[in-house]
């Protein structure tokens, strides 16, 4: 298990008496970008906020940087962006950045420095002072995930990072998403945007709190004998259906 | 450090929220200041009618803060029935019969009062024998408004805090800040006094306007240090705060913060001893904190007590705050364990 930076080992959760993850075995090399595909209420923001250490699991372990979850002194290694954003939204733009950033412990350079460098990725500069009850639903996204880079986290966990956000700048973060992998930081993020997972390094599909294939997308394409991931996710899906 | 981040962070969005703002700095005043208007009387002469009495009678009235008008007794009958006398008076051979409207019982008692005062009385003729009254506490012209407003203070304060606390930490669960918040290193004690030092600054500005404003503005009657009303004050917002923040955990909406108003804010002001009460419900008031704010306000404001005197009522209200303090911390645990 050398270099696996995050491993969910036979992880299960319950929900009163919902299953939401059933058996999860999950390993993601450290400087890879791991898509967790499925559809909605399939349990991938369950699996993230386990890894994040919100939640735990009900059974099996969840480790992070070779260390068991939940963590505090982890999370300040691991950037978090939720599925909704969560933002003060009576605060602007950098007030949010800088409250962050000083409950991660940035000291006030390093964290004015950080500050312009994020906004200068998602594009936010200019709309720095306005409020973000002012910004639009793409606009939060950004922000939500300039404020999970923050802190320079080695572990990004992204839950749905792309929804809203126009195909240029979803070009520049997939863009900079590699950059930051191929600098040595693990990311795991989750999408049920099909043609992101062409993206990701390696990728599971889950469905019903399943995890239903892993591999990377040429894997994934030559086992289903499928053209497009669509396509390959619905085989497998059936074949969960007929079992 | 994450305390003073969390802290700076609800006093920066107190300021950008303006009307929030202002519901706790302007509306305690306007609603302190229509009760004044209410309980503040005794400008607001009592009329009676007079059939046939001596003059001087009619003129001791006025002393009494009474107007005296003279009617026929007919006019006297229709004046009572209008409302434009709450009294009317009748001698008959030495002996006073008085008709009286009692559907306001405030007005009748003092009409009642000032005909009694005002009549013939053993005093009056040996002034030498006239009673030596000594106030204790208080004074003379003490209106309802100064017994009820130092009490309203502690009330007005802890409402208003207990609204906006509660509300600001419901918000934080219901848009997901408290879960990624969660997500760093946080303690869930540095949250929960992070709120504290924040709503409690704001509190403490709070707390100096309106105890500022009763005290030199409305007038009511100061005995003790302006400063141990302060620290009341503050305990009780402190309080409010704890209580307005552990309750939300139980609400899913910021209406359900409004539902918690009549059952758990407005029962405590009929416990806190402004009106008197069998002693089994005296008992029951001794569960609530505004009990001890507002016994600690009227002991400073009314009867100039010291610390010594409210050392008691004061660490209760803390003891309050500390508690719900260390609730909150393990209600959190149902967001995050560690």
């Amino acid at each position: 298990m050398t270099g696996d930076c995050i491993v969910l080992e036979k992880v299960n959760r319950f929900f009163g008496p919902a299953h939401v993850l059933k058996d999860i075995n999950l390993r993601v090399p450290r400087g890879e970008i791991y898509g967790l595909l499925g559809p909605s209420g399939c349990g991938k923001t369950t699996a993230v906020k386990i890894i994040a250490g919100i939640l735990e699991a009900s059974s099996g372990e969840a480790r992070v940087l070779g260390e068991k979850m939940p963590q505090l002194r982890l999370m300040n290694r691991i950037g978090y962006m939720a599925q909704s954003d969560a933002l003060y939204t009576a605060l602007s733009a950098e007030e949010n950045l800088r409250f962050f950033g000083a409950v991660y412990g940035l000291r006030k350079s390093e964290l004015r420095r950080r500050v312009a460098e994020v906004t200068e990725l998602v594009n936010l500069t200019a709309d720095l002072q306005k409020k973000t009850r002012d910004y639009s639903g793409g606009m939060k996204r950004r922000l939500s995930l300039a404020l999970a880079l923050l802190h320079r986290p080695p572990v990004l966990l992204l839950d749905e990072p792309t929804v809203g956000i126009d195909p240029l700048l979803r070009r520049d973060i997939w863009r900079e998403l590699h950059r930051l992998a191929a600098g040595g930081v693990t990311i795991l993020l989750t999408t049920h945007v099909m043609d992101e997972a062409e993206k990701c390094h390696r990728l599971a599909m889950m469905r019903a709190g399943t995890l239903l294939a892993q591999g990377s997308y040429g894997e994934l394409l030559a086992e289903t004998g499928a053209a497009a991931i669509e396509e390959a996710f619905l085989y497998y899906g059936e074949k969960q259906d007929e079992s | 450090m994450r305390v003073r981040a969390l802290a700076g962070r609800i006093l920066s969005q107190l300021r950008h929220d303006h009307r929030t703002l202002a519901l706790m700095m302007f509306a305690p005043m306007l609603v302190l200041t229509l009760i004044y208007f209410i309980l503040d009387e005794t400008d607001h002469p009592v009329a009676v009618g007079v059939v046939n009495a001596p003059a001087e009678y009619a003129e001791r009235l006025e002393d009494y803060n009474v107007t005296a008008r003279r009617y026929s007794e007919d006019e006297a009958r229709r004046a009572l029935r209008a409302g434009e006398i709450t009294a009317s008076l009748y001698m008959i051979s030495g002996r006073a019969y008085i008709q009286v409207d009692g559907s306001d019982p405030g007005r009748a008692a003092r009409a009642l009062n000032a005909l009694e005062r005002a009549g013939p009385d053993p005093g009056r003729s040996r002034p030498d024998l006239r009673p030596e009254i000594t106030y204790v506490y208080g004074a003379e012209d003490l209106s309802d408004f100064d017994y009820f407003g130092s009490v309203l203070i502690g009330f007005v304060v802890f409402f208003f805090v207990f609204l906006v606390a509660g509300i600001s930490f419901l918000q934080e669960r219901t848009t997901g800040t408290l879960e990624k918040l969660l997500s760093t290193p946080i303690r869930r004690w540095e949250i929960v006094c992070g709120y504290v030092l924040g709503f409690g600054a704001a509190a403490a500005a709070q707390s100096l306007l309106i105890a500022c404003f009763c005290v030199y503005v409305l007038g009511v009657m100061l005995t003790g240090s302006f400063f141990l009303v302060l620290l009341v004050t503050l305990s009780g917002a402190l309080t409010a705060l704890t209580l307005g923040a552990l309750l939300s955990t139980a609400a899913n909406s910021e209406f359900q913060i409004i539902q918690f108003i009549p059952l758990v804010v407005i029962p405590q002001v009929f416990f806190s001893g402004l009106f008197e009460l069998s002693p089994a419900l005296t008992a029951l008031g001794r569960c609530m904190p505004l009990y001890y704010v507002a016994g600690a306000l009227t002991e400073v404001m009314l009867k100039g007590g010291g610390l010594a005197e409210i050392a008691a009522p004061l660490s209760v209200t803390m003891g309050f705050s500390l508690c719900f303090m260390a609730l909150n911390v393990l209600l959190l645990k149902k967001h995050r364990r560690i």
